[in-house]
């Protein structure tokens, strides 16, 4: 049985203010790629456009369902999808890829996925995260790279009150107990 | 606590970025022909101006990549950020 790295928390992130799930398993590929044509075709394989604008997530839908494209560097992206899909996913992206200079690889197990709903999100990870995080800074669209509790985490700002946090599988339970410390104060019972 | 702007990212906290030293510090042309002298020279020696000063820093807790920041030493204020394969551009401290 595979045992996803915050499944010993699922009730206790479920019971806080900011509503905690983890998405396990989804297939992340990260790609290398700076020729705008090779990149061109690998978004239209995934039917998604890959993000252009440093710091954002592009989401787009095509024959592997619902894809997002993260803008990690000028160079580099994470390809994030429904889980068991990274096989032929990276078939894909690889033949678009053709000969232009590039890489393709699988790091699906490299991160797990939280994702955080409620009004107090932004107030909560603003206890530990020094990024601006008001909607007028992050808003609807935005991908940061950047520490969260002094780990590393990539933060997607998908929605009003809705934030997805990728982070390393063997930092997801630090992660998850600071979480619980930092929702506190925001307890209503 | 000090804001970096990382040219791609913005400014960012400075615990998110690696400090890589004197800028600019070009690789020997014909590193065999060196004498011992030239390559302690090239390996260990570097500026220490008091003032404005080429470093590179790493974005390595954001988008890991390496630039080039001119700071001034002496009031630790970053005067310009710029690609690692640009000049350093004129700055006034
Ligand atoms: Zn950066």
């Amino acid at each position: 049985m595979t045992v996803s790295p915050l499944s010993a928390w699922t009730d206790r992130l479920a019971a806080l203010p900011v509503n905690a799930s983890e998405r396990p398993f989804l297939s992340q590929l990260t790609v290398r790629a700076s020729d705008p044509a090779a990149i061109a075709a690998m978004g239209a394989a995934l039917g998604v456009v890959f993000p252009s604008v440093p710091c954002t997530f592009t989401t787009g839908t095509g024959s592997f369902g619902e894809v997002q494209v993260l803008w990690l560097g000028p160079d580099e992206f994470l390809v994030v999808a429904a889980p068991d899909l990274q096989i032929p996913i990276e078939e894909a992206l690889r033949g678009a890829l053709g000969s232009a200079r590039g890489s393709v690889v699988d790091t699906s197990a490299q991160r797990t996925t939280v994702v955080l709903e409620g009004p107090h999100v932004r107030d909560v990870l603003a206890h530990g995260c020094s990024v601006d995080l008001h909607p007028s800074a992050a808003p609807t669209g935005t991908c940061v790279q950047t520490l969260l509790a002094r780990t590393g985490i990539i933060l997607l700002v998908t929605g009003a009150d809705r934030v997805t946090l990728l982070v390393r599988s063997s930092f997801a339970e630090y992660l998850a107990a600071w979480l619980s410390d930092a929702c506190v104060e925001y307890r209503t019972q | 606590m000090q804001l970096i702007p990382c040219p791609w990212c913005g400014p960012r906290e400075e615990a998110e970025f690696h400090y890589g030293g004197q800028a600019h510090v070009a690789y020997p042309q014909d590193p065999s022909a060196l004498s011992d002298e030239e390559w302690a020279q090239y390996v260990f020696f570097r500026e220490n101006p008091s003032g404005p000063f080429a470093e590179r820093w790493s974005h390595s807790a954001g988008c890991r990549r390496w630039f080039n920041a001119v700071r001034d030493t002496r009031t630790h204020d970053l005067l310009a950020v710029y690609r690692t394969d640009e000049p350093m551009p004129e700055v006034i401290s």
